[in-house]
């Protein structure tokens, strides 16, 4: 025939025998390299393209009735379409305060913290050749004393608290809005590490701060304006030189 | 010796006019001595009725009850004998029911918050619905569970035991309904589906206008409410009108069905083809609970206070009958309907469209009202702690009964109207003595929140049950 000349002939039997030619290159068992990562890519993505199709596949056509899951917290009917919240919140706030209260936890960011030993929190004071002042301690952290703040006579003093020391803004974060503030402190709340660092006025990570927040301009439900906020310090402020703390809402 | 025997040797006489509790004068003036006290005017009214047997009477001067003699009554008031003395009768209870004051049983079961018990109308089953889906029947000898009924998709929100006390259906959070035969504990058929959204409440037709119960009508969110006949387990008639839900409903005794809902407006319809034929308006908030005068009759059906039990349904629906005309009397069927704008209205539906009184008091929401059984009172329970009595007929205010710390979910009086009981979110029980105005009794145990309560006609068992998801069974 015509087509004879243009390749090497084969009987026709032959070529009949001849298997198919594969559609697609027979890959080896093992691809390794860059070829076979690209061929695990390309299988992948074929393998949820079928996946995909297979499960629209699955779904029914028919509209099935949405069996709506058995709720927890059931109520009567005359509950039902008043706000749960309302009814929910003076009650659990009482109980949880209560609970709080007996176990000594709050819900604050730092609920634990490294307690700080007596020896790291004061200094003695050795200094003379007499070495006559050892009942004096001298604090090593950040303090905060307060506007009115008068030392007691420096003769009978037995806690020193360093000007250098001493701080009175602290940069405060707001946990939603998380934007800082450098909002004044008035006064030490809580001290974890016991209620004589609190009465001193030290500010070790962990401790509960009272701040000025009438700079944020929040208004209670009754209206009223908030100036004084909590918050907690969340750094070492003998180490960083400046408090910062996150605010408690 | 009543009249005319002026000074008989004590003091003087007073000059009296008895009168009936509607306003009724019952026979001419009369002088009366001042040592006349109320067992002598029970005589005295007893005689005036034609009463066959003695029946007891409690007796009112102004809002006042007469304890005393008259003399004594007239001192301690200082009223003038120169002025007609209105003594107003008021017919009592011939039994009379002990108040209950110790937790018989706690019987847990429910595996979820109960939300609903009730008592069957001859006092004998119990029944409760809960969020756990499942309907429990309880057995009242031995304090323990009797049947676990499944079938529900989703919370049990209100049952109903039908008058004749053959059936019990319960509606559920899903919309459904299903009947359930109380002496086997089995499923009556399929469930009855209509409703689009959560039924809030039922009521079934007074078995004496129908013996045996046929049909009953269920409320619901969606805002429609539906009479269903469970013989041919269909709906027959839906009622809408309402363009909120619906949360209330109540089957008077006359025939026509009550619905109160949250557009604040309560619609009246009559029963054969489902027409509106009243809408009564003035609420300015959600209707939350309506109450009837006659509620309490058409709660128990046939059975009273004797235990006499009925052999067939006519036989049935005559005593009911009966009980039902003379708890009624001549005056129309009186409605009150407890609001979330913190009022109550009192209707006369049958007579006119406006309300004849208005009852203004509660700081909060009006949760439940309920008429007492002989329909001389109404109790309201508040959110704002407090539970207050009214007089039945005229709406005045009463007494307000405080000693709940939290809302006051619901109350239920004893079948003869001198105790009245209330359970509350702080937990509590508390069983109040009307003719005293104080508490009785209170009754703590449960460790949360009290949702359901229910006096047992028979007046011998309280039940209560709540968010602690056990029942208890209250007894004297």
């Amino acid at each position: 025939s015509a087509m004879d000349g243009a390749w090497t002939t084969r009987s026709a039997s032959a070529r009949r025998r001849r298997a198919p030619s594969r559609r697609t290159p027979r890959m080896p068992a093992r691809l390794l390299g860059a070829k076979g990562k690209r061929f695990a890519k390309k299988r992948y993505a074929e393998k949820a393209q079928m996946k995909k199709t297979l499960k629209m596949h699955d779904e029914s056509s028919s509209r099935q009735k949405v069996d709506d899951d058995v709720e927890e917290g059931a109520i009567p009917s005359y509950l039902l379409d008043r706000d749960p919240t309302q009814r929910a919140k003076v009650l659990s706030n009482t109980i949880k305060q209560k609970r709080k209260e007996k176990a000594g936890k709050w819900d604050v960011p730092l609920p634990k913290v490294r307690p700080v030993a007596e020896e790291e929190m004061f200094k003695v004071l050795r200094t003379g050749k007499r070495k006559t002042k050892q009942w004096k301690r001298m604090v090593t952290k950040a303090t905060f004393v307060g506007p009115g703040f008068t030392r007691k006579p420096p003769k009978y003093e037995r806690f020193i608290r360093p000007t250098g020391l001493r701080f009175t803004k602290a940069h405060v974060t707001h946990p939603e809005l998380k934007c800082t503030f450098n909002l004044d402190i008035i006064s030490v709340k809580k001290n974890p590490n016991g209620p004589m660092y609190t009465s001193l006025g030290v500010m070790t990570r962990g401790t509960i701060i009272e701040v000025n927040v009438s700079e944020l301009g929040l208004v209670t439900p009754a209206g009223k304006v908030v100036w004084g906020k909590y918050a907690q310090v969340t750094n070492n402020p003998e180490n960083d030189g400046c408090i910062n703390a996150v605010l408690l809402v | 010796e009543m009249d005319g025997a002026g000074g008989n040797g004590s003091s003087g006489s007073v000059m009296c006019q008895l009168v009936s509790a509607e306003g009724e004068q019952l026979g001419a003036a009369l002088y009366l001595p001042h040592n006349v006290g109320p067992p002598q005017l029970q005589d005295i009214v007893n005689q005036l009725l034609h009463n066959e047997d003695k029946l007891p009477y409690a007796f009112y001067v102004g809002d006042e009850e007469l304890s005393l003699q008259l003399g004594a009554f007239m001192q301690r008031n200082n009223a003038t004998a120169e002025v007609t003395l209105r003594i107003v009768y008021q017919p009592q209870a011939v039994f009379r029911i002990r108040p209950v004051n110790r937790c018989s049983a706690t019987i847990a079961g429910h595996t979820e918050a109960v939300l609903a018990v009730s008592f069957s109308p001859d006092g004998r089953c119990l029944a409760s619905g809960s969020g756990d889906t499942t309907v429990r029947f309880w057995d009242l000898s031995t304090q323990t569970p009797l049947y676990t009924c499944k079938g529900h998709k989703n919370w049990v929100l209100c049952i109903a035991w039908s008058p004749d006390g053959k059936h019990l259906v319960s509606g559920s959070k899903s919309g459904e309904l299903i009947l359930w035969d109380p002496k086997t504990g089995n499923q009556l058929g399929a469930p009855l589906t209509g409703h689009r959204k959560w039924i809030t409440a039922v009521s079934w037709e007074p078995v004496h206008l129908q013996s045996p119960s046929r049909r009953f009508v269920s409320a619901s969110k969606d805002g429609d409410a539906r009479i269903w006949d469970i013989t041919t387990k269909k709906c027959v008639i839906s009622l809408s009108g309402h363009t909120n839900a619906v949360t209330c409903v109540k089957w008077g005794g006359d025939g026509l069905i009550y619905t109160g809902s949250e557009d604040c407006l309560i619609k009246v319809w009559e029963t054969t083809q489902g027409k509106l034929v009243k809408t009564l308006q003035g609420h300015g908030h959600w209707v939350n609970s309506l109450a009837l005068s006659t509620e309490y009759v058409l709660r128990t059906g046939a059975y009273d206070h004797t235990g006499k039990t009925f052999s067939s349904p006519e036989e049935m629906k005559e005593a009911a009958l009966a009980r039902y005309e003379k708890m009624r009397g001549n005056a129309p069927e009186r409605l009150v309907s407890g609001s979330d704008d913190f009022t109550m209205f009192l209707w006369e539906p049958t007579i006119s469209k406006q309300p004849k009184a208005r009852m203004t008091g509660h700081q909060k929401v009006v949760n439940h009202v309920y008429f007492s059984p002989d329909g001389q009172w109404l109790a309201s329970a508040s959110f704002d702690k407090s539970v207050k009595l009214w007089n039945g007929i005229t709406g005045k205010f009463v007494a307000a009964f405080r000693g709940h710390v939290a809302d006051v979910y619901q109350i239920s009086w004893s079948a003869d109207s001198r105790l009245l009981l209330s359970g509350s979110k702080d937990s509590t029980l508390k069983v109040w003595d009307i003719r005293a105005r104080k508490l009785k009794q209170d009754l703590p145990g449960h460790a949360d929140e009290v949702y359901a309560v229910d006096w047992s006609p028979d007046g011998e068992k309280v039940v209560s049950g709540g968010k602690d998801r056990v029942l208890k069974l209250w007894m004297n």
